[in-house]
């Protein structure tokens, strides 16, 4: 069971989606664990035959119990996916711990979601369906893909519709509680504000989306995560962990996109490698993580790794936020609403599209002057979007 | 495919982005983005939602014509042109 976040003791295993003899590598997505995050889907670490299940759906087991042995590409058995910071993972499996139950309804919901084929798992993801409304015609009653399949018209969900399975929004606030409260209680925060003029950006974006279909547009938040990506590479002291009275740059870049739940709820999931990948790809990857996200369905990787914070109001609310910095991390970069102002260009006043950028940052890593530099760093790069 | 199917599609691919909004309750010429809280990435997912099914091209420049669902509606119909009533 790996670690989820700082504040996460157990977690419970709801979803297997390999058996003993499935090959896996590297990346696959092998089981699916409720927290208080809600439901997270758990990436292997290893390449390999499964050769046991360890912890049976609806087993509720501390961080670092393993879940399953898979014998690797060496031979040797090996109990994956306990990432390296882990404590040595206990001695397999006292019989299933006798866990308490998790209250009824999340138990019914946990019944119902294993009984979903991963296929229309992706399927019902991808198309907004409520797999607790779908009749199962498979293998007792499992919900198959032709299930799922049918004419949009039958996925109409009645209006009382609770947010998707995966989510659980008071344990969501709970977690959300924990990790501010240790923000503001341990990490001496400065913060800074600029204003950036995005005209450039807007207008670029209009150009390079006017030839393309819905699918392939690019939005403004892709190239604001892009440029405090970049800026985050030649800036190393906003990106990485403090941990254990010291900081660790990290020489990735993983962007946490603070992603707003309906009926409110907040995550902020890791955009991998934000300041490598194409900008299209950095797109395709952003509309793919918040549908997900949205849906309850997020990755472990994406949950433990973020090295720094985007947080943006997008189209409406206010022109300016002020970020907490999610621990272990050592900022955040806050973008408000994008708003029409007068403005100074060449000495003469005219409108044009304005964004205030503020970053909240860790003064035991940095200090304003560098935090300044950084700030101003993505405001330059921001006009000049064709080089992003 | 007339009006009325075009509002059902419209209503449908709104309500797989706000599940738990009851459209029989909004003003259809209110705006949606306020009504449904929706922001610019659902939006897009609309947009492309349409797009697939119903095989209307948006252009980015016509997004503020389909900002609510009378005029969604209308701009679909238009777009699809004057083929089957």
């Amino acid at each position: 069971m790996p670690s989820l976040g700082a504040d996460m003791e157990a977690g419970t295993l709801v979803e297997w989606l390999v058996k003993p003899g499935d090959r896996v590598k590297r990346g696959d997505i092998v089981a699916v664990v409720e927290t208080q995050k809600g439901a997270i889907e758990i990436e292997i670490f290893e390449a390999g035959k499964i050769e046991r299940i360890l912890v049976g759906l609806n087993t509720k087991v501390p961080v670092g119990t393993p879940l399953a042995l898979i014998q690797t590409e060496g031979g040797e058995t090996a109990a994956p996916p306990a990432p390296p910071s882990m404590p040595a993972p206990v001695a397999p499996p006292s019989p299933p711990s006798p866990s308490p139950a998790p209250p009824p309804p999340v138990a019914s919901a946990c019944v119902a979601r294993a009984r979903v084929s991963p296929a229309a798992r992706r399927f019902a993801e991808t198309h907004g369906i409520d797999l607790s409304r779908v009749t199962g015609s498979g293998p007792a009653g499992a919900i198959v893909l032709a299930d799922v399949e049918r004419p949009p018209g039958v996925t109409v969900a009645p209006p009382d519709r609770k947010p998707a399975p995966g989510l659980d929004l008071d344990a969501m606030r709970t977690a959300i509680a924990a990790a501010m409260a240790r923000s503001k209680r341990e990490i001496p925060h400065y913060y800074l504000e600029h204003h950036v003029d995005v005209t450039a950006s807007e207008q670029w974006l209009v150009r390079i989306n006017a030839g393309r279909a819905p699918d392939h547009r690019l939005l403004i938040g892709a190239l604001m995560i892009r440029s405090v990506a970049l800026a985050a590479r030649r800036f190393p002291a906003f990106n990485g962990f403090y941990r254990e009275g010291k900081f660790e740059p990290s020489s990735a870049v993983h962007v946490g996109v603070a992603i707003a739940i309906r009926g409110g709820g907040l995550a902020a999931p890791a955009l991998h490698d934000a300041d490598r990948i194409p900008l299209d790809e950095l797109m395709a990857r952003m509309r793919d993580l918040v549908q997900r996200t949205r849906a309850g369905r997020i990755r472990s990787s994406e949950i433990s790794d973020p090295t720094i914070t985007v947080t943006s109001l997008g189209e409406r609310g206010v022109e300016t936020l002020y970020g907490i910095i999610y621990p272990p991390q050592v900022a955040i970069a806050g973008f408000g609403r994008i708003v029409t102002r007068p403005w100074v260009i060449d000495g003469a006043i005219g409108p044009r599209s304005l964004v205030t950028i503020t970053l909240s940052a860790d003064h035991r890593v940095s200090d304003g002057h560098a935090g300044a530099l950084f700030l101003a760093e993505i405001g330059r790069l921001l006009q000049e979007p064709d080089k992003l | 495919m007339n009006d009325l199917d075009i509002r059902k599609a419209v209503k449908e691919e709104l309500n797989n982005i706000a599940p738990e909004i009851d459209l029989a309750a909004i003003d259809p010429a209110g705006d949606l983005r306020e009504a449904l809280d929706i922001d610019s990435m659902d939006f897009l997912t609309f947009i492309t939602a349409i797009h697939h099914r119903l095989g209307v091209d948006i252009p980015e420049l016509d997004y503020p014509k389909l900002v609510t669902l009378d005029g969604a509606v209308a701009y679909i119909a238009a777009r699809l042109g004057p083929i089957k009533k």
